[in-house]
Order: structure tokens, then sequence, then C-alpha cells
């Protein structure tokens, strides 16, 4: 497979997965607002602005908006032209991408993708949005969800597909720790808080959400809701599809079947450091983790995250091939024509 | 017969409303067919050559079995229809790029569901013209590379051939594999007024074209399935086996399972849905420069399992832009080295480098002499006529007629840098005098050809708009031709170009197997 057609396909899935999951965290965020009570623009704001820190996004942020309110932050994240990573800009990239490689990709794949681009880029997508928000994340979320069965259910499972794979779980395990930090200011420092306001546990209940982790948590935990056990179950849990070691794993095996390579064995970084931070999730448990201080230790989980897609980019996309030089090619040529002239002559 | 005459349109040519349109569209007994069949009833023939109607006769017959199944349908379906192939245009992307567009740059290219129609015979008569000028332009092309006979024997003015811009000099006495330069070429054909068919251009550098043909097939099937049984069609689709075909005939030797591949400009080329398109038909890797290297004279793809051998480009990008070790320094496009390749013998390029003198519009006015002089044979289709500004007599007349002729710069396309003198202003007559005087050389001067016209749905309303004919002509082991061809319309009211990039649309082109 052509290194060129592996890196659009990969951040394809990984744009998708984006857009997606800004359309969660903005709309359950939305949602959550309308449960709390008292809120002022100063609580507004301590809402909001998590959403954008979240998102990594904070210095172009501010350069457009001086606060981070609701109108600014959702204009931001969902339609910001300047903001790459805006949910319509996702969109646009991951279509990009994918007309980068039509020819690899199925029909169904690229009309509902393309689908998409046209509604988001519309002035309906505007109508809808204003009509009710939820409307429009869900026509988001149902897109993408379509596109992954689309993708799991007519593409040919090849390298091309594990390459999909790699982008999309890479890209949720991040999205998963960006979610899970939006409320880390109501956390003490290490440990495990002690005592859970009834906001606070709305807001909580808000991150499952955003994960669509709610029912799944509730048949494991009934109703209880405590960070201890959000963030055991967004991080640890080996069944539920969007925790962190679920994609870390899922990633693994897309890197392994991408190369040939059994487990426990590596042959490029990508691969070891994606061995080595599946094991330390399979081996830690969640007290260890807020004994670090859970901000912390998802600050330095997107640290890997970061690292593995460097180091994947490395080992399949850009192989520094000996080339020759190019002023070589250049005299090479010239001696040629003046071979040529002479013949001609 | 009552019969209306209407002077006017282009000068001469007259407008003519006959009660013979009438029957032929409009015998129709059933009552819910009025709005439709009032449609059809205003259609005018302007004067020129109508491919479906006839003043005499009505329909012509090769039309009756298409319009009588038509006509059972009922404006609201034709509208659903009409929307739907539309749709599903823009959804799968069947797209072109315009340059200079900053929205989003994609347009669908418009598509009009009314087919047009070529019957057995008539068939038969292009695909043997057009067979008898590849085979001469390809002697052509291989004898101004080689010996030079044709320039010796004075047949074709030497100084022609060596000032051609895309004569390439470098590839004098280099032998391209089974000495076939041109294996794909889109050859223009247009109809005058007494229906003629007359050769415009020939494109023997990257034509485009072909996938539309291809995707308007798929749409019409889609949009009217039972038609295609019932009338007789011949299908288009082994398109992309025949091409696959012929590029593995030109495999370097000794290569038994080649690895061939589409080589692109890249996603921003106007062109990009045809590369993918062809690629996937194909089922072969398409790639960009950027995706190719040269490693001791053998060009290799960047993939995840490393460097892959290549043995075949089909390669739409231009000689100036594919190597830029040889050709354009700046080119961005290219792959450094492929030249150095190609002449090792390490790999094959189609369309070969150098072919396009033979879009050269003054090397066009020497084709019938090229057939005589190859083939001894009579042209089967013959060109437009020409005046070349650079004879003294042509010029002589050029210049004293130029407001009724068409003027074209010899090396331009897509309808650029082209004068037509009977709808131009003073100035920009004056400005293409000044033009032609200053270098000759590049200018041709032709006779304003009034294109045949089809009836075309425009606006909820059925009207004439002039078409033209791109067939697509394959040279492998033989010479295979794509049944029918691109037939371009001109979507405005009485204009003759018929160019994408200008307002022009599409119709699926049909083949039949009979006459009628």
């Amino acid at each position: 497979m052509l290194s060129r057609v592996a890196n659009s396909l990969y951040w394809m899935a990984r744009y998708i997965e984006r857009a997606e999951n800004i359309a969660r965290i903005v709309d359950v965020n939305l949602q959550l607002l309308l449960d709390i009570r008292n809120l002022d623009e100063q609580r507004l704001i301590a809402y909001w602005q998590p959403i954008v820190q979240a998102a990594g996004d904070e210095e172009s942020f501010f350069k457009i908006h001086p606060h981070a309110t609701g109108a600014a932050v959702t204009e931001f994240m969902v339609f910001e032209k300047t903001n790459p990573n805006s949910l319509v800009q996702s969109i646009c990239s991951a279509r990009e991408n994918a007309r980068m490689v039509r020819d690899q990709i199925t029909l169904e794949l690229w009309e509902e993708l393309n689908r998409l681009y046209l509604f988001v880029r519309s002035p309906q997508a505007r109508e809808v949005w204003k009509r009710g928000a939820s409307e429009f994340f869900q026509e988001i979320k149902a897109s993408s969800l379509h596109i992954i069965g689309i993708i799991n259910a007519t593409l040919i499972h090849n390298e091309g597909w594990w390459f999909i794979q790699a982008g999309q779980f890479l890209e949720r395990a991040d999205k998963t720790t960006r979610i899970l930090d939006v409320r880390y200011q109501s956390l003490p420092e290490r440990g495990v808080p002690e005592r859970i306001s009834s906001d606070e546990t709305l807001e909580w209940s808000a991150v499952l959400r955003s994960c669509s982790a709610w029912d799944a948590y509730k048949s494991l935990y009934a109703a209880d809701v405590h960070p201890r056990r959000v963030a055991e179950f967004l991080l640890l849990s080996y069944r539920f599809p969007r925790s962190v070691r679920f994609c870390v794993n899922e990633l693994n095996r897309a890197l392994r079947l991408i190369s040939g390579v059994p487990e426990g064995r590596f042959t490029n970084d990508a691969e070891k450091l994606t061995g080595r931070f599946l094991a330390e999730l399979q081996f830690s448990t969640v007290d260890e983790i807020f004994d670090v201080g859970l901000h912390s230790y998802l600050d330095e989980a997107q640290m890997k995250l970061n690292n593995i897609g460097a180091e994947l980019f490395r080992a399949y996309i850009f192989q520094p091939f000996e080339n020759p030089d190019e002023v070589h090619l250049v005299q090479q040529e010239e001696q040629q024509q003046q071979k040529q002239s002479l013949v001609s002559n | 017969m009552k019969r209306r005459l209407v002077v006017g349109f282009y000068g001469c040519a007259l407008r003519i409303l006959t009660n013979a349109d009438r029957i032929g569209w409009c015998d129709l007994s059933k009552t819910n067919k009025k709005q439709l069949d009032k449609m059809l009833q205003q259609y005018q023939v302007n004067g020129g050559f109508d491919e479906m109607l006839d003043l005499e006769s009505g329909v012509r017959s090769h039309y009756r079995k298409f319009q009588k199944l038509f006509e059972e349908l009922n404006p609201e379906e034709l509208e659903a229809k009409r929307q739907a192939v539309d749709m599903a245009f823009l959804r799968q992307g069947v797209t072109f790029n315009v340059y200079g567009d900053v929205q989003g740059a994609e347009k669908i290219f418009p598509f009009d569901l009314l087919p047009r129609i070529i019957p057995a015979r008539e068939w038969e008569f292009l695909e043997r013209g057009l067979a008898q000028r590849i085979t001469a332009l390809n002697l052509f092309l291989h004898d101004i590379y080689h010996e030079q006979k044709i320039l010796k024997d004075g047949v074709v003015p030497e100084f022609y051939v060596l000032s051609a811009r895309h004569f390439r000099r470098e590839f004098v006495n280099f032998n391209v594999p089974k000495d076939i330069y041109i294996h794909i070429c889109g050859t223009d054909l247009i109809r005058d007024g007494q229906g003629n068919y007359l050769v415009l251009e020939d494109n023997g550098r990257c034509p485009s074209g072909v996938s539309y043909v291809l995707e308007n097939r798929r749409a019409m099937k889609r949009a009217f399935p039972s038609m295609f049984e019932g009338i007789g069609v011949h299908p288009v689709e082994n398109y992309a086996q025949e091409l696959l075909k012929s590029l593995k005939y030109i495999a370097p030797a000794g290569v038994a399972d080649p690895i061939v591949v589409v080589l692109t400009p890249g996603a921003y080329n106007s062109a990009y849905f045809e590369h993918t398109y062809l690629a996937r038909q194909m089922g072969i890797e398409i790639v960009e420069g950027r995706d190719l290297f040269v490693k001791d004279s053998r060009v290799f793809m960047r993939t995840t399992k490393g460097p892959q051998p290549v043995h075949v480009i089909y390669r739409r990008i231009d000689d100036d832009f594919i190597d830029p070790t040889v050709f354009r320094r700046d080119s961005m496009l290219g792959v450094p080295g492929l030249i150095n390749a190609y002449r090792a013998g390490n790999v094959s390029l189609a369309n070969s480098i150098g072919t396009g003198i033979a879009d050269d519009k003054v090397m066009y006015y020497f084709v019938p002499r090229m057939i005589k002089y190859y083939l001894d044979q009579e042209p089967i289709l013959p060109n437009v006529p020409t005046y070349l500004a650079s004879e003294e007599q042509d010029m002589k007349y050029i210049m004293e007629h130029l407001p009724e002729l068409v003027i074209k710069a010899a090396n331009e396309s897509g309808g650029y840098g082209m004068l037509m003198g009977p709808k131009a202003s003073k100035e920009e007559i004056e400005k293409f005098r000044q033009l032609i005087i200053a270098e000759p050389r590049n200018y041709i001067a032709q006779p304003m050809i009034n294109l045949s016209q089809h009836p075309t749905y425009c606006d909820g309303d059925f009207d004439g708009r002039h078409v033209d004919l791109r067939p697509f002509i394959l040279s492998g082991a033989r010479v295979s031709i794509i049944p029918g061809g691109l037939t371009r319309v001109a979507l405005r009211k009485g204009s003759l170009v018929v160019n994408s990039s200008q307002g022009g649309g599409s119709k699926d082109t049909w083949v039949l197997y009979g006459d009628e």
C-alpha cells in the first residue's frame, strides 16, 4: 500500500472520530446546563472554559474570543473556520483525505462522508443548529456511526483498513482522556475526592454521557456516580468500546496486523510504545491513578498517544529512502542531451 | 404542411418551426401527457442539423424507439429522474474542479437526460475513419522522431515540425515500446449543416472525459433501466479492461507481470475524479509524483512495506511537468529521473513523450496528407477547412475575412485562446489581427461551423443546444474505440462552446446495434 494512501486513510478516520467527539462533548455540556440551577455568567464560563481546554485549543480560542461564553465556545468548537479542529473543519479534513484516496474506499463510504460534508457546509446546517443544537449533534453522531459501520461492513479488511482502525482508536483514546479531564478542577490534585455534591454528580454523569457510557456504567455500578468509578470505567474497562484500555488494545492489534509481528515483540517504536502503554493499562488500578493525580495521569496519557502517532508516521509514512541527488540527475541529463545533439547533427 | 420561417439567429441561419416537428414528437392520444406534450411541441429546429429531428420526416428513424418510451413518462416522473441523477452525481463526487474558484472548487458536470443516439451504420463509418486517423498519426510520430521521410519528401514542411512547441528534439531516434506513441486519443468530431461528420481536433496528450462516458451510462441505466433492453445499445463498461490491456501491452521486455499505475498531478487537478475513477476501474494504484522515486534508472513507489517497482505509467501529467531534471525545473508534480528510467527502457509511459505535436492545430491541417502519405488511402473523416496564417495565400484570406472566421491558437485547448469572428467585438477582432501578424506560426483560421443541435432539457423546456462528440481511441495490440464517446453540449442558448470550463454539459451517447 502506498504510504500516502495509508496516511490519508489514517487521518480520514481520525478526523471522523474527532468530529464525533466534539459533537458529544459540546452536546452534553449544553444538556448539563439545563439541569444546573443558579447559573450566572461567571459560573457559565466555569462550565465552558474546560471544554476549550479539553480540546487543547485554548490559545487559538482566546485570539478570537475574549471570554469563554457558551456562544463563543460552541461557535469555536463547531463552526469556526480558522480552528482546524472544529467540528466542521474536521469533517472537511476527513472528506479531503477521503478524496485523496477516493479509489481506495467504497462508494458507500464516499457517498456518506460526502453527504455529511455537504450538510455541514450548507445553510441548512445552520438552520438545524438554530432550531436545536441537539438535533444537529444527533445528525453528526449518527452519521459518524453510520460511517464507522460502513467502514466495517463494506471495506476489505486489509492493510488500509487496519490503518483506519489505528487512526480511529488512537483518536478515540485521546478524546476519552480529554473528556474525562473536563472536570479535573473539582478534584483534589492527588487522591480520591471524599464528598461529591449533587451538581458534581450531574457533571460526572455528563462526562459519562459524552462517551455514550451512561447505560454501560449503570449496568455495572448502578446509578451511583462517583469520579473514582467513572475514571475506572473510562480508563480501565476492557470491554467498553470507548475506554482508553479498549482503544489502546485495538490500536495494538491494528499495528500488529499491519506489520505481522506477534505479541511480545516489536519491530518499530510505534509497536513498542503501544505495547508498553497497553501493559500499563492492563496492570494498573484506579487508586494508583488517583494517587498520581487524575489530571497529571491524563496529561501523560495524551503525551504517550501523541508519541505513538509520531512513531507510526515515521515507521510507515515518512521513510527516508536513499534518493539520488537531484543535481546529479540534472548533470546526467545534460550529458545525455549533448550526446543526443551529436547524434542528430 | 404549414411552415413558418423566422429569419435570424446567426446571420444567415433560419429558424424554422414546422408542423412536421410536432407530428414526430407529439402524436399522443393519452391525456395525462398534456404538459410534456406541450413542451415538446414548442421545440424548434434552428436552421442547422438536428440530431433527432428531420424537417421532412419528423423524428429520425434511429430515435423512434427511444421517443416512444420517453413519451410514456409524465413531466413529474421526468423531473424526479432528473433530480435523482443530479443528486447521485453530487453525492458520488462526479465532479470537475474549476481553476481560480475559491468556493470549494468542485462542480458537477451538468448532465442532460436526453441521450444522443448513433445508428450502427453511422458508427461503423466513424470507427473506420478514427482508426485510419490514429494509425496515420502514430506512423507520423514515429517518422518525425526517426527518419523524417515525410519532411524530406516535402509533404509536410520541415519548418512546421521543427518549430512546433511540443516537438521533443531530445527524443529523436528514441524507440518507444511497440512503436506506439499515442495510446489513448480523444478526437473531437462535429457535424456541419448537412450532418456530415468533421474532425475538429485530435487530443494526443492526456485527453480527459472518458469517466463521464462511463458514469453517464451508469446514471442512465439507473434512471431508465427498461430502455436499454428494448432499444439495443452497445455497452461501454469494458473500457477499463481495454485500457489496462493496452497499457500492459507496452510493458518493458521480460517483465511477466507488470505493475501499472496512474500518475496524477493530484487532487486539485481538474480531472482528478477521472484519474481515480480509471485507477479504481482498472484495479491499479493511483500515484502522485511524490509517491514515486527513481533509483539506478528504475522507478519505485513508496509503500508501507518499502519500495515497490513500477513498470508502466499511465501518466496524466503533461511532458513539461513530468520530470523536473529534464523539462520544467520548477515542476513539483513530476518525478526526478523518470525520463532517464524511460530512456533506459525500464519503465514505459502512455502516452509517450512528444505526442503533443499531434495536438498542434497546424499539424492538424496536414493529417489528411499524412493519411495519404503513409496509408495510401483517402481520408474517411474530413477536416474542417483550415487556413494557416503562416502561408502567404491563407494569411491574405484570413486578414480579409477575420469577422467571419474562427481563429485558434495552435497550442491552446479547453476553449481558450480562441476568437469567434461572427460573435466578437471590433476590438477583439483587431486584437487578434495583431496577434496573428506578430506570430503567424501560432494561428489557424476556420470557417464558423454551425454545430449540429440536439434536443436538451432546459429550464423545464426542450430546446435545441449545440453538441460535439469525443470518441476515445485506444492503440494497443489493435485499435479499439469505446462505442460512442462523450457528447458535450453547450448549455447556453446559441453557444457553440461545449467545454466544461465554459458552461458545457454532457449527454449519454448510445450506439445502437441496429439502424433503428
